[in-house]
């Protein structure tokens, strides 16, 4: 009964029949199920409970009550019932009601308060969640799901971070963790046509490495099974904020956790006003669009008001403060689409420039090993690689080619001296340049030294990297002359080279290089085959950063399309508070900070200054922290620490899986479980938002169901139950729930994607997975910029830039000023020209901490380099007793301790007296981390090479202010921004001494 | 009969560790009785990956070697079991996790270091081939279905079409010095974890510039034969691979360019064989 029809029904006097029925239905309908089904009927058992459902004019309804599990009603609407829904209307009330529920309707009905709920919000949200159960399934129990493999096994789906999973259980515990091999029912693969031969990608997925220590981290002993308390904290007494990372912790109940959470949140509200909550997070959470920190996390902590810590672009850093100035790409934060590229370039390229890219190590992100056939592919095809690195790292160690080493945070020495070779000997794209790109000549003239008396030759760069001038001119006159793709970064548009110093000058040079190779012609591209599988991006499922339940319109893409698709209520967040991620010390040590936001939606999006605290609002007096610790991953992170122990944070909460990191600094800690223990459903790699349509470095779109496989483990909740449980002690159970549990959203998720147009949900909710089939040919995705190339229009799969930002007719040039690729920048013009940091033009700019700071370099003649972990991601799978840590390339187990790995030169090893797996100490004025010392040639000498992402901070004095032998290599890395008007890190400048180290030393 | 064989190549090794990760995953905390007790979390490596690098800064290479039980034919852990290690007529050795039950023996009757002491159940244990799996319907062990390059790979054969596949793709066992225990684990590849390789670079100056001598010739020889011989590429690098780990003559190098010796190079026998740059 859709549409007109029952308009028309509802129109007149049956309307309130209609209700009358439909009310007494719903008893029907509960005692039914009830019988049917027994966790429905456990369900019940759950409350004594009174509800009404009436007319606002009392002139029809129900009551219900449920005791002791059996229901009866009344059409008597005395008593004083603990839930009351009211409507204004019976037409209103039985749409509401009806099957299938019409989320839009209802939402519209909740703001003009058609429909009102009043009760305790405990109970509201419990009798909601009951009705829909009536909706949600047949009369039986939920649909069996996971498949059924006999003697006791049921093999579930799930999903992670490094690949989509089988997840085979036997009573109640996991047994193994799978990759996925595809079946003959699932979607189909493509094939490339090149050279004569055929590619067609395994019909399996891959997963990362780690994804096969998930076990043992679900089951960690490191695991928080319960809520907890610093021993010392009292909230009605002494807080003794400076033994935050020293005192030890004991169990609480759930209600006490909640009522200290829930109390500490309206007190910082009342008593010191907008902003003194600080929500936190990591920039990654285990998987899916429901539990995620854009999803249950945001609504909840937009729902409470709360200050929002800004995120700076960390992965791409030289890249949005840099390289978007030249040829806009906002929406990816600077760097690049790449569609079609792997069919293009495996057609048409004879030559891969990997330049600070090593996607066999990092997987782009969320790769997993998708990539690795296709460089294979390419290898066997024998298209020249060549991989510029300061390591010599597992792609260049896989694939082979020539690499070349400069020297960290050289920036663009190298790439001007490739320019000045091809202007100099011709060999650039002249045509190209004419008509697609502005600026050229100004370019030309500082490359040749016209306009500041300097040549940029190979020669001129040679003491800056260290790589010798003829290899430089080798590189560029084969470059020049064979049709090149350039991955910059692993994912292009990454790389450890974009997160220096000299990050900024390095990216946008990055763009200026292509620009004079004709990008988007045949063969000329960005990538290194990571990126840009012929999949079905026409298909529509969101990505993470779509912001899944959030409601949230300001800082995730909800607005874009899951607002429209899967209408909920806004959350809007009162609190209009920013603090920079990488200030959050300073915002609690000071009061004080200034920052520049993440905004994709324009380049001018990074202009805005703002500053903390924003007018009239309340510094930061509670923090809630979530997910992977800072100190793995934020520069000089002893910061970190000592603003932990600081009387001005007021009260610490940690909603957390592991006590682990920066858990050990909380007041209190919430027990979360692992997306194995709840309900999720996502995509493999789908981030949405500021990475659109990500998934396009796998071979295969898979979305899963993200089976709930076993119970949570000791005490430990969902996010989003944890989330509800504070909620309803606040009053919000029934805004932040919309009465739906996490399994209701799944389905609602699901509903608003694409997927129903395709399968069942109860057939998506048994098998796990669907594969989205790879599209006909003449429907792939044309290749990223051909369309420039040729003078086109912008034809490729996505709404960006946004209409308002194209400069002649909608799709017609590029995000810039100009609409074409521009060597000096207008955006730059129009706001600083005059920065000696970022001037219009790229130029050469020292690093702030390198071989130039004469003094520093003489006492810390190292250079350190901390790229992306390849065996965890970043903090995430990290120590917690997990398997990775055998892994002999990840730690090292000397005297029982598990210890994170630096690597040097043989020389410098010789040098200090430092063998093969021995303890040493790094260190500059910032701090000292113990790591073990691996020696090798891999590095140049005078480099060093240890990633971040140590989830292990174990400081061997006072926190902040002593060594770590955790391995949090951060500790070590500048917080200076890039450049003063941006946030950002530059953890790859960072010059360090390192000597040899006794176990047991203080 | 068919039987079961590890086939590993090591040019396609990338040391991802997923083979030896999704061990743990199967075999830690996991019995599987009549195949393994469970794999202690920490300390045991079934599937043991070493690291070779060859060369000097700039001029090196590095490969894998994935090194599981070998399932050997004659196995020597057999030997020394006395009825505690069995032999499964499907090539899959299985060490008895009761017979074998105190027999701290075993782990040095190994000659490739792949069985591993249980120091809490008191048991030598090794890869099992995952057989609880392969008896199961799995076509394939753990290790194997990790792999995202290829470079492990089963085969289920008679011996007689083993042979076949060994001699055309020329697969190679490891320790083919040692004692002859007919492996049931082969290599392709295995040159570039075992055999030693020469890197150099030819350059030259031209009017005062710097240049990369692309298309040399450079032959290697020692004082007996040629050994080979090959061209420059476009950055003027050359590497000799397949060379004798050990070896015990001193090479010479000849560098031809424009049809005339441009260099000559001796390399002494303890010599590094990254030979930097070679200036013509």
């Amino acid at each position: 009964m859709t549409g007109r029809l029952v308009d028309t029904l509802l129109a007149g006097p049956q309307a309130k029949k209609l209700l009358q029925g439909l009310l007494l239905g719903i008893h029907a309908a509960m005692k039914a199920k009830a019988r049917f089904s027994p966790s429905f009927g456990r369900r019940l058992q759950e409350k004594n409970l009174s509800a009404q459902i009436k007319l606002r004019d009392n002139s029809c309804g129900r009551t219900y009550l449920i005791k002791n599990g059996t229901v009866s009603s009344t059409a008597e609407l005395t008593g004083n019932p603990d839930v009351t829904m009211i409507f204004t209307d019976a037409a209103t009330a039985v749409k509401l009601m009806l099957a299938p529920r019409n989320y839009l309707q209802q939402l519209n009905a909740m703001k003009n308060f058609r429909v009102d709920v009043q009760g305790a919000d405990a109970d509201i949200v419990w009798f909601m969640q009951t009705m829909n159960l009536l909706q949600s399934f047949s009369f039986a129990e939920t649909p069996p799901y996971g498949t059924g493999l006999g003697d006791g096994v049921t093999r579930y789906v799930n999903n992670t971070n490094g690949g989509p999973v089988f997840v085979y259980v036997k009573d109640g515990r996991i047994l193994r963790i799978t990759p996925i091999e595809f079946d003959d029912s699932d979607g189909r693969s493509w094939t490339i046509h090149a050279r004569g031969r055929s590619f067609t990608p395994p019909r399996k997925g891959t997963v990362n490495p780690y994804v096969f220590a998930l076990r043992s981290l679900v089951y960690s002993k490191d695991r928080l099974l319960y809520p907890m308390k610093r021993v010392d904290f009292d909230p009605n007494g002494e807080r003794n904020c400076a033994n935050r990372g020293i005192s030890g912790y004991e169990r609480i109940s759930w209600d006490e956790a909640l009522d200290i959470v829930a109390g500490e949140i309206k007190r910082v509200k009342k008593q010191h006003g907008p902003g003194a909550i600080m929500n936190g997070s990591g920039s990654h959470h285990t998987w899916g669009n429901i539990g995620y920190w854009l999803s249950a996390k945001t609504r909840f902590m937009n729902s409470i008001g709360s200050s929002h810590v800004v995120h700076n672009p960390d992965s791409w850093e030289g890249w949005y403060w840099g390289a978007m100035h030249h040829w806009g790409n906002s929406i990816r934060n600077g760097a690049t689409d790449t569609y079609g590229t792997v069919e293009d370039c495996l057609k048409e390229a004879e030559m891969i420039v990997f330049w600070s890219s090593d996607p066999e190590s990092t997987s782009g992100v969320y790769g997993a090993f998708e990539g690795t056939v296709r460089r294979q592919w390419a290898q066997s095809l024998g298209i020249k690689m060549v991989h510029i690195d300061p390591y010599y790292n597992h792609t260049a160690a896989l694939l082979g080619g020539k690499w070349i080493a400069p020297r960290p945070d050289t920036g663009g020495a190298m790439a001007f001296a490739i320019a000045h070779v091809w202007i100099t000997e011709g060999l650039y794209d002249q045509d190209y340049v004419r008509k697609r790109t502005v600026g050229f000549e100004k370019w030309r003239d500082y490359i040749l030294g016209e306009s500041d008396g300097v040549p940029k030759t190979p020669e001129w760069q040679e003491p800056e990297t260290n790589v010798p001038a003829r290899v430089v001119r080798s590189l560029a006159r084969q470059w020049g002359t064979k049709k090149t793709y350039l991955s910059p970064g692993g994912l292009a548009g990454f790389g450890g080279a974009c997160r220096a110093a000299t990050g900024i000058e390095w990216a946008r040079s990055m763009v200026c290089l292509m620009a004079m190779q004709g990008l988007g012609k045949p063969g000329i591209n960005m990538g290194c085959l990571q990126q840009g599988a012929p999949v079905d991006t026409n298909f529509y499922f969101p990505g993470y950063a779509e912001g899944g339940l959030s409601g949230d319109l300001d800082y995730t893409g909800l607005r874009v399309s899951m607002y429209q698709r899967m209408p909920q209520l806004p959350s809007m967040n009162s609190v209009s508070q920013m603090i920079p991620r990488l200030r959050i010390p300073e915002a609690i040590l000071n009061g004080a900070c200034e920052g520049y936001p993440t905004d994709p939606k324009s380049i001018e999006g990074q202009f805005k200054k703002f500053t903390y605290p924003a007018p009239g609002h309340s510094p930061a007096k509670m923090y809630y922290k979530y997910g992977g610790s800072h100190f793995g991953t934020m520069a000089d992170s002893n910061r970190y620490a000592r603003a932990y122990r600081s009387d001005n944070l007021e009260f610490v909460v940690n909603q957390s899986i592991w006590f682990e990191g920066e858990a050990k600094f909380a007041d209190v800690l919430l027990p979360a479980c692992t997306n194995f223990e709840r309900w999720d459903i996502g995509e493999t790699a789908n981030s949405g938002g500021y990475s659109h349509q990500q998934y396009i470095q796998w071979n295969h779109r898979v979305i899963t169901m993200q089976h709930k496989c076993i119970e949570p483990l000791g005490e430990s909740r969902s996010d989003y139950q944890i989330f509800l449980d504070l909620a309803a002690r606040l009053g919000l159970g029934t805004l932040f729930s919309e009465g739906m549990t996490e399994l209701d959203w799944c389905r609602r998720l699901f509903e608003a994607s694409d997927l129903p147009t395709v399968t069942s949900w109860n057939k998506f909710l048994k098998k796990g997975y669907y594969v989205v089939p790879a599209p006909d040919e003449a429907n792939r995705a044309p290749v990223s910029y051909r369309w420039f190339a040729e003078g086109g229009k912008k034809n490729v799969p996505e709404l960006s830039p946004l209409p308002s930002d194209y400069k002649e007719e909608w799709r017609k040039g590029l995000q810039t000023q100009s609409g074409k690729l521009e060597f000096e920048s207008s955006s730059l013009k129009r706001f600083a020209p005059d920065d000696p940091e970022r001037p219009p033009l790229p130029t050469f700019i020292p690093s702030w901490e390198g071989h130039h700071n004469k003094e520093l370099y003489a006492r810390y003649p190292l250079n350190l380099i901390s790229p992306h972990p390849r065996y965890s991601f970043h903090t995430m799978f990290d120590g917690k007793d997990a398997t990775v840590n055998d892994v002999k390339d990840h730690r090292v187990l000397v005297a029982g301790w598990f210890y994170w790995i630096v690597r040097l030169n043989r020389e410098d090893a010789a040098q200090r007296s430092i063998a093969e797996g021995s303890l040493v100490r790094i260190f500059n004025d910032r701090g000292a981390v113990i790591c073990a010392a691996k020696l090798t040639d891999r590095l140049p000498p005078g480099t060093v090479q240890s990633p971040e992402g140590s989830a292990v901070y174990a400081p061997i004095g006072e926190p902040g202010h002593s060594a770590d032998r955790g391995g949090c290599i951060n500790l070590l890395t500048p917080s200076r921004n890039i450049i003063a008007k941006s946030h950002s890190t530059a953890s790859n400048s960072c010059l360090v001494e390192i000597e040899p180290w006794q176990e047991g030393a203080q | 009969m068919k039987k079961y064989s590890f086939i590993i190549d090591v040019a396609k090794c990338e040391n991802c560790n997923n083979c030896f990760l999704s061990c743990k995953d199967e075999h830690c905390g996991n019995d599987w009785p009549g195949y393994s007790k469970s794999q202690p979390l920490h300390g045991q490596r079934w599937m043991n990956i070493e690291t070779r690098e060859r060369g000097a800064f700039p001029q090196i290479d590095v490969a894998y070697l994935a090194k599981p039980c070998q399932h050997c034919d004659d196995a020597p852990c057999i030997r020394a079991g006395q009825g505690a290690v069995v032999k499964r007529p499907d090539g899959i050795v299985l060490i008895d996790q009761e017979l074998a039950k105190g027999r701290q023996n075993l782990v040095a009757a190994c000659p490739y270091g792949a069985i591993w002491w249980n120091e809490e159940l008191q048991v030598p244990q090794k890869c099992t081939f995952c057989a609880h799996l392969l008896d199961d319907g799995w076509r394939q062990p753990r290790c194997v279905q990790a792999c995202p390059t290829g470079a492990l790979s089963v085969l289920h054969m008679t011996d007689e079409e083993l042979a076949e596949v060994v001699r055309t793709e020329g697969l190679e066992t490891i320790d083919s010095e040692g004692p002859a225990t007919k492996q049931r684990c082969y290599y392709k590849n295995l040159h570039r974890f075992t055999s030693a390789a020469i890197f150099g670079s030819i350059a030259t100056t031209i009017n005062g510039v710097t240049e990369c001598v692309a298309g040399a010739t450079v032959r290697l020889q020692d004082p007996n034969r040629m050994i080979a011989e090959q061209e420059t590429d476009d950055f003027g690098d050359f590497k000799f691979d397949r060379l004798p780990p050990g070896r015990s003559e001193v090479y010479e190098l000849e560098v031809v360019f424009q049809k005339r010796v441009a260099a000559k190079v001796q390399i002494l026998k303890d010599a590094p064989l990254a030979l930097g740059t070679i200036w013509i």
